[in-house]
């Protein structure tokens, strides 16, 4: 096993165990925590696959964001985030059962196609996905016109956002 | 690949400091528990109620607002890397992207959501 694998596997484990806190501690702000915690695993293994951009925005909006998003809504709606049920209801063999069935048949799909087992090609030296996709971001022949109409999505996203959630008095 | 191994080291540097620390005073320092020294500290003020309170629901606005210009930053970066190689309409159309979203923060203003009630 080289070095590259000992870490996934490390960081793969890692991630598991977290993704299994999240579901099943009782304390809501822990199991918010614990999510913080899969997200990092994830970035750490789009980091090992080279995919460098990806590592960082996955850090910056999901752990950034959209993890302070969840633990806002559970502060702000629930005064006490402490859970007093049980964590699984009598059909968690039927859940499992599904999770098992849906990754054998992934596997079994994926084994069928032909790049299955090839390894990749290595990425020619000196190759920055950052700057390439900066350039393709505001390229008349590539990206330019999704890269602005994004910012007016980002702009109705922020517009309905704050409508439906501001408070009118 | 290898630019990460800073990266870890700088995590692996962060955890050991504080670990360090908490370990150090766990280790060194005297223990005779008395009920007031087993209060939570809050800033030299006795504490008061429980610590699970109800946050004031405004605190959401202020993250949907961060969230939008989270992303906003998230697709400016790699603009903003490539910027010193690209002509002067690459800086055009990085201000248009800006300045569309500048509506919404005025939008958010002028709606008064940015006060704090």
């Amino acid at each position: 096993m080289t070095g590259a694998q000992i870490i996934f596997i490390v960081v793969a484990l890692y991630t598991l165990g977290s993704a299994l806190m999240v579901v099943t501690t009782r304390n809501l702000i822990h199991a918010a925590l614990w999510l913080v915690s899969t997200l990092f695993g994830v970035a750490v293994t789009y980091a090992l696959m080279n995919a460098n951009f990806i590592a960082v925005v996955q850090v910056v909006v999901y752990i950034g964001a959209i993890a302070i998003l969840f633990i806002f809504a559970v502060m702000l709606t629930r005064k006490d985030m402490r859970d007093s049920g049980p964590q699984m209801n009598k059909n968690w063999w039927l859940g499992a059962l599904v999770a098992v069935l849906v990754f054998a048949g992934l596997a079994f799909m994926l084994s069928g196609w032909s790049g299955f087992s090839k390894v990749a090609a290595d990425l020619p030296s000196g190759f920055d996905s950052v700057s390439l996709l900066g350039e393709a971001l505001v390229s008349p022949q590539a990206y330019v016109l999704p890269f602005e109409v994004a910012s007016v999505l980002l702009l109705a996203a922020l517009v309905g956002a704050v409508y439906v959630a501001f408070n009118r008095k | 690949m290898s630019e990460w191994i800073y990266v870890a080291l700088f995590i692996a540097v962060g955890l050991i400091i504080p670990i360090g620390a908490i370990a150090a005073g766990f280790i060194l320092g005297p223990k005779k528990p008395n009920p007031i020294k087993e209060a939570t500290y809050e800033c030299g003020v006795e504490p008061v109620g429980e610590a699970w309170i109800q946050f004031k629901p405004q605190y959401y606005i202020f993250a949907l607002v961060f969230l939008v210009f989270d992303v906003e930053a998230v697709f400016l970066f790699p603009w903003a890397v490539k910027l010193g190689q690209l002509g002067l309409y690459a800086v055009v159309e990085g201000i248009i992207f800006v300045s569309i979203l500048i509506i919404g923060l005025v939008y958010t203003w002028r709606k008064g959501m940015l006060e704090w009630l």
